[in-house]
């Protein structure tokens, strides 16, 4: 079996091709042009990743909403979970940037951090 | 009328506007002002609350709020003077600037030079010529991304994005986050406009189809827009009749560009380039207004605020110099040209001595080619892309090889260089 990943490393975007058995484990890779390119192939496949920026509600704030992130990529297949999870938070201000909103968001070992002073 | 005077006086308190009104402070100017019509300082980076801002920089993938925040926080450890809410309605080519304000009224500004700092617009529906009804829910992506990502308001529930360029896309995966769902993303150009990177994460992480080589031919609905027709397109973005194709929706978003924002740029009679639709600029980033200087996406659209931040550093800094009265004029000027394959060259003149980058765009993509600067610097591509600005440094010792007074950039295949007579 055959699996083509877009390489997002840098502007050219090679198409890796990662030969895969029955059980998904990677057999060959190919096609990409540096190292960089095989070891995102790999980790795209095994376990993608994704850093999640989005919003918090804030009273007190300059505005409603203060914008946040997690300080570590998570699980891809997290992100809708983690949503869900900030859609309930509210803070109140002030906060400063780097502030930890949610500590192990999500048992994920990562912290939801605020992304400017409000 | 309140009356002040600055050595430096900042229009727009964007990263521009910041890094400029840094450079020029640190350059030794006294006073240097800077006037922000909005609430705050950060410009559109506080709403662009996604990371990938700063890799060059800072060596690290901020978001745009926190590269707002570390430049905010830099100014503030100086005297630079930051006036809000501030309106500039006028500036004069003696640099006198008339601006208001709820607190001060109208201001009255001798500045010794002024960094042009005001950023740029998008492009509306208006420029788009689409047929069809005047239903609410058609926005400009940007305004939806302030309405999502500052105001907490969801413009929509069921979406269509007309553009893949970068804001389109960060506000596809915006949408879906946010419970919306993305129909379709639509783009006229037989490739995606925006980074890979986000086709892969905006687009391909949420399954969002993006048509190319297809454009919106009908915007659909009286009060609520309730749909689009989309249809393939041939080679002059015409729409192929028999192609199209009804998508239902609530909302359109419109990432088709952006214009830099020179009504004060146009007023004091600064010369425009049309192709950039900014100032024309010498290696000191001032225009051909003397003492007044353009940096950011007022001067030409960017993609990366890191190259904005590095140009207005320089725009600052010349500006503080020129207020100091040591800036002197070069002995010699040489012009800078599009040649092949180049739409654009930032700036459009330069001078011998100065050390100087260059910025630049391409018409079309190509693949394996060199980026040809006159004779003196041959740089090869393996890919050019128009989406992605290409630059290029010139040290006093290159430009001093120059010889007549025009310097073109081109782009050429690597074959035809190779095998060449």
């Amino acid at each position: 079996m055959r699996k083509i990943i877009t390489c997002t490393v840098c502007p050219l975007s090679c198409q890796v091709v990662l030969e895969l058995n029955a059980e998904g484990e990677i057999l060959s890779v190919t096609g990409n042009k540096c190292a960089r390119g095989k070891t995102y192939a790999i980790k795209e496949h095994t376990a993608p990743e994704r850093t999640l920026t989005t919003t918090v509600k804030v009273k007190g704030g300059v505005h409603p909403l203060l914008p946040v992130r997690t300080d570590q990529p998570i699980p891809k297949e997290k992100l809708a979970e983690a949503m869900l999870a900030t859609a309930g938070l509210e803070v109140e201000a002030p906060v400063k940037m780097g502030d930890v909103i949610v500590e192990n968001f999500l048992d994920l070992g990562v912290n939801l951090v605020a992304t400017r002073d409000i | 009328m309140k009356h002040l005077t600055a050595d430096v006086v900042v229009i727009g308190g964007g990263p521009a506007g910041l890094a400029a009104a840094l450079a020029a402070h640190n350059e030794g100017a006294k006073k240097v002002v800077v006037l922000e019509r909005n609430i705050e300082l950060g410009g559109i980076l506080q709403q662009c609350i996604h990371h990938g801002f700063g890799l060059h920089r800072f060596k690290a993938e901020l978001t745009g709020p926190e590269y707002a925040q570390k430049y905010i926080d830099l100014l503030k450890e100086t005297d630079v003077e930051v006036l809000l809410e501030t309106m500039v309605l006028e500036i004069t080519p003696e640099r006198t600037i008339y601006a208001v304000n709820a607190s001060m009224g109208m201001l009255k500004i001798d500045a010794g030079a002024i960094v042009l700092a005001m950023g740029c617009r998008e492009r509306t529906r208006g420029a788009l010529r689409i047929p069809g009804s005047r239903p609410a829910g058609v926005f400009s992506a940007g305004s939806a991304q302030r309405y999502v990502n500052i105001d907490g308001y969801m413009p929509g529930k069921k979406a269509v994005i007309l553009g893949s360029g970068d804001i389109g896309l960060i506000m596809a995966r915006r949408f879906t986050l946010e419970g919306a769902k993305v129909e379709a993303v639509v783009e006229a150009l037989p490739y995606a406009a925006g980074l890979t990177r986000n086709v892969v994460q905006c687009l391909e992480d949420f399954d969002i189809p993006l048509h190319l080589a297809s454009t919106v031919v009908e915007i659909h609905g009286n009060e609520r827009i309730e749909g689009v027709t989309i249809a393939k397109v041939d080679e002059n973005w015409d729409p192929i009749p028999g192609t199209e194709e009804f998508i239902e929706c609530d909302t359109l978003l419109l990432s088709v560009g952006l214009i830099p924002e020179n009504e004060l740029s146009e007023g004091v009679g600064v010369q425009i380039d049309p192709i950039t639709n900014g100032p024309n600029v010498n290696e000191f980033l001032m225009t051909t207004v003397p003492g007044i200087f353009a940096c950011g996406n007022v001067l030409h659209v960017h993609d990366l605020v890191d190259n904005v931040s590095k140009e207005a550093e320089r725009a600052g800094s010349f500006a503080g110099r020129f207020a100091l009265g040591r800036l002197t004029e070069p002995k010699r000027r040489i012009k800078v040209k599009a040649g092949e394959n180049i739409r654009y060259v930032v700036p459009h003149e330069i001078s011998t001595d100065e050390p100087v980058e260059l910025y630049m765009r391409v018409q079309k993509p190509q693949i394996d080619v060199y980026l040809e600067v006159g004779e003196l610097r041959r740089l090869r591509k393996q890919m050019v892309r128009p989406s992605e600005m290409l630059d290029v440094k010139l040290t006093p010792e290159m430009l001093g090889k120059i010889s007549g007074d025009t310097l073109t950039i081109r782009i050429t295949a690597q074959e035809e260089v190779g095998s060449g007579a």
